[in-house]
């Protein structure tokens, strides 16, 4: 048994924060009936539960990958442990075939040999100038090369049989517990939209399960120029990409919740001073104030290397401080929002009820406003994190995104973009990337407006 | 209304040195002129002579804020602060890192910005509000299912691809327009049609979902039972009284963007090679020439503010209830 040792970086400490934080709130929901209804619109609506059953695979990976640790070197009796320099996740050693079966360069998905020509010594026959056989991608195959397809359909086909067999098994679950609970009522006319769920959930695993198993096999994305597969590159995005969106997120939220309710509520000379802080952030153009902040960020993280002690750590740091960026540039339009239904609230009678009885003014914001806004604040949450996702592949391609150490997908799409010239076409990194990156964000806009219209009182 | 307009000008001045100050701060005071030598010198190696001239030939050896030594008036101008950030106001950006006038560089940048930007615009503009309303126009159908399917799965598509995909397939495989580039003059449609054509499509899916609601939010109203109660046909309600009651709405949005188109696009200019404001401002960031950067963050947000006047005077016109004291 190899020992290791637990790594925790600034970014995990956030996501698993952010974990905690959202069974807080779920759990202040289910105390408060009318949000617990609106969330009950939500998971009866078909489409959220869909897409909120694969925004939850993403999840589940972006969380694995965010358990870090350093593997024990081996060393010999007596001496002191030493720890690799390199920081591993749970999901890299889960996909540690995926991480460690390089190729030499670029092969495309399911292929058997490199995708350039080499000059080879084949024995007996001197040096030959072909595509060199992959060390990796299709070795079971040995001499039966041609036979790829066949292989892979096979494997497919029994891969696909094992998730279908596992799928029933679920369902067999679910539908038991759905007649104990409501004998009367069919799986469909479920107040949860199961149905939605156990499809989606069929789909994943009819697709996923046959896909990783011949990931073990093959490259099934392909592999990249320095020959990593690009099914690896695409897991290890996801983490980067729900960082970007959700920690955003929760930096700008404490502020935007603040200063709007208070620039509501008190008026007068805080409002003033408030609306001018966001009209002056709001005046300056969305990705000029990124670059010329992140620009800036570059140049003191450049300028104190010793703050550093492995490139994770600054890598991690810099997509933080990315996320703190992009926090500080997106909170005016939700602080706008708040601080015009504030205004409109302290008007209602149960305020001025409150005002009158002497109750102070915090605890009329904590108790009687904040919990009234809170449908604002969730819409906003579910609908900026499709756009920031987005948002971080452009920037990575400006220059002012992620550390390009890093895997995203921006970073992905920026490095296989000049791939596309050359001849013949590679274009396996392009495609997955954007397909990744499509299936993630399409899920969240569609969750965003299940959400969206369990939560808003005008479109019930 | 002239009145009006001169009261929003000079609002508009406090918060335009607001903006100046903010980027005063993250460029001068956030890292101070050594680090950004030090930077641009190479971090290792660097000796303060290297860096001592280096500020003294971008006059970055001033005092911040308040020069004690200079009596009189010019302890407040013989500073950083007066020198690159107040001199802004009067169009005066300096120079960038190659030795050229800024402010003359964005001058001849502008009009290939906005041979791109204007009829993405207008083009643009047109094809979602008519999309939008057809949309609207067979609500709750089939077809305005799917075309919201559609609008949703194409907002869901990062614009990269839309640009990658589209010079790939129309000037690689088909070769159609060169791939990139720029011609004056006439010529220079060869190279404005597919960015252009790119610009509209990545667009459509957003803008048309946001109109179609405001449609359908208006499509509810009153007046729109009224009128088709006195018995107007459909495409009448449609055209004289829906999409001139959204516009109000539509024009929020839009005309607040009509100022900025100046800048252009930092994404569809730099993969076309197209020598506007949008690729300066890239080729600015990549190279790390921070008086560019500077100077584009103030203009854009004079350019922003003009949009937002704008916006407030296009207002008047289109409904006559909006009166400013």
């Amino acid at each position: 048994m190899m020992g290791f040792q637990i790594v925790v970086l600034w970014s995990d400490v956030l996501i698993w924060l952010l974990v905690a934080a959202g069974l807080g709130v779920g759990v202040l929901i289910a105390k408060n009936p009318p949000l617990l209804a609106a969330w009950r619109r939500v998971g009866a609506n078909r489409v959220g539960m869909a897409s909120a059953t694969v925004l939850l695979g993403f999840i589940l990976i972006g969380l694995l990958d965010s358990l870090h640790y350093r593997a024990q070197l081996e060393s010999k009796p007596g001496q002191k442990a030493a720890y690799a320099v390199e920081v591993l996740s749970v999901l890299d050693a889960l996909a540690s075939p995926l991480r460690s079966r390089n190729e030499k360069t670029y092969s495309e998905p399911f292929a058997t040999r490199l995708y350039a020509k080499e000059t080879i010594d084949v024995p007996g026959q001197g040096t030959v100038r072909d595509y060199p056989r992959l060390k990796h991608g299709g070795k079971h195959l040995g001499e039966r090369e041609d036979d790829v397809v066949e292989d892979a359909g096979f494997t497919a086909f029994k891969a696909g049989v094992l998730a279908f067999v596992g799928w029933l098994g679920v369902f067999g679950a679910v539908a038991t517990v759905n007649r104990k609970k409501s004998p009367k009522l069919k799986l469909r006319e479920a107040a949860f939209a199961w149905d939605a769920v156990l499809l989606t959930l069929l789909l994943m695993a009819l697709t996923l399960v046959p896909l990783f198993w011949l990931a073990g096999q093959y490259h099934v994305f392909g592999t990249d120029k320095v020959g990593q597969d690009v099914l690896y590159q695409i897991l290890k995005s996801v983490r980067t990409g729900l960082i970007i969106g959700l920690v955003t997120t929760l930096v700008m939220l404490p502020m935007a919740v603040l200063l709007g309710i208070v620039a509501g509520y008190f008026r007068g000379w805080v409002d003033d001073v408030i609306q001018y802080i966001y009209t002056v952030l709001n005046s300056i153009p969305g990705v000029l104030l990124i670059a010329a902040a992140v620009l800036m960020m570059q140049v003191v993280i450049d300028t104190h290397p010793e703050w550093f002690s492995t490139a994770a750590e600054r890598a991690d740091l810099r997509l933080l401080a990315l996320c703190f960026i992009l926090g500080i540039t997106s909170w005016t339009g939700l602080c706008r929002l708040l601080r015009g239904e504030t205004l409109k609230l302290r008007e209602l009678e149960y305020i001025q009820a409150a005002q009158a009885f002497g109750v102070s003014s915090w605890r009329i914001i904590v108790r009687h406003i904040l919990p009234n806004l809170m449908h604002i604040v969730i819409i906003a949450l579910v609908m900026d994190f499709s756009g920031l996702v987005l948002a971080e592949a452009v920037l990575s391609y400006v220059g002012i995104g992620v550390d390009p150490t890093m895997t995203s997908f921006g970073t992905m799409i920026n490095n296989a973009r000049m791939e596309l010239g050359r001849e013949p076409v590679v274009w396996w990194s392009l495609v997955a990337a954007f397909s990744a990156m499509f299936i993630l964000v399409l899920a969240a806009n569609l969750f965003a407006d299940a959400v969206r219209d369990a939560f808003d009182p005008r479109a019930a | 209304m002239l009145a009006y307009i001169v009261r929003r000008l000079l609002y508009a001045l406090p918060i335009l040195i607001g903006v100046n100050l903010v980027t005063f701060a993250l460029f001068f005071v956030v890292n101070t002129p050594d680090d950004m030598a030090r930077m641009q010198l190479g971090v290792k190696r660097v000796t303060p002579e290297a860096i001592e001239k280096w500020k003294v030939e971008r006059g970055y050896d001033k005092p911040l804020l308040l020069n004690a030594e200079a009596g009189g008036l010019a302890s407040v101008t013989n500073t950083i602060f007066f020198e690159k950030s107040a001199r802004m106001f009067v169009g005066d950006f300096g120079r960038a890192e190659d030795g050229r006038d800024i402010a003359r560089e964005i001058g001849g940048r502008m009009l290939p910005s906005l041979a791109i930007a204007l009829p993405t615009f207008i083009l643009g503009l047109f094809v979602t509000i008519t999309f939008a309303l057809t949309l609207a126009f067979f609500r709750a159908t089939a077809f305005d299912f799917w075309g919201v399917v559609l609008c949703v799965a194409a907002m869901s598509i990062s614009g990269l691809f839309y640009i990658i995909g589209g010079q790939y397939l129309i000037s690689k495989v088909w070769r159609l327009v060169p791939i990139s580039g720029f011609g004056a003059g006439l010529e220079a449609w060869r190279f404005l049609i597919l960015p252009v054509v790119i610009g509209v499509v990545s667009g459509i899916g957003s803008s048309t979902r946001w109109y179609r609601t405001i449609f359908l939010e208006e499509v509810s109203k009153d007046y729109v039972r009224t009128a088709r109660a006195k018995g107007l046909p459909e495409t009448l309600v449609f055209f004289r009284h829906i999409l001139r009651n959204a516009m109000i709405p539509i024009l929020t949005g839009v005309v607040v963007v009509i100022p900025m188109l100046f800048m252009g696009s930092l994404l569809t200019e730099s993969f076309f090679g197209i020598p506007g404001l949008g690729s300066y401002t890239i080729d600015a960031i990549n190279a790390q020439d921070f008086s560019v950067v500077r100077s584009m963050v103030f203009i854009g947000s004079v350019l922003y503010i003009v949009g937002l006047i704008l916006t407030d005077i296009s207002y008047t016109l289109v409904d006559p209830r909006i009166r400013f004291e």
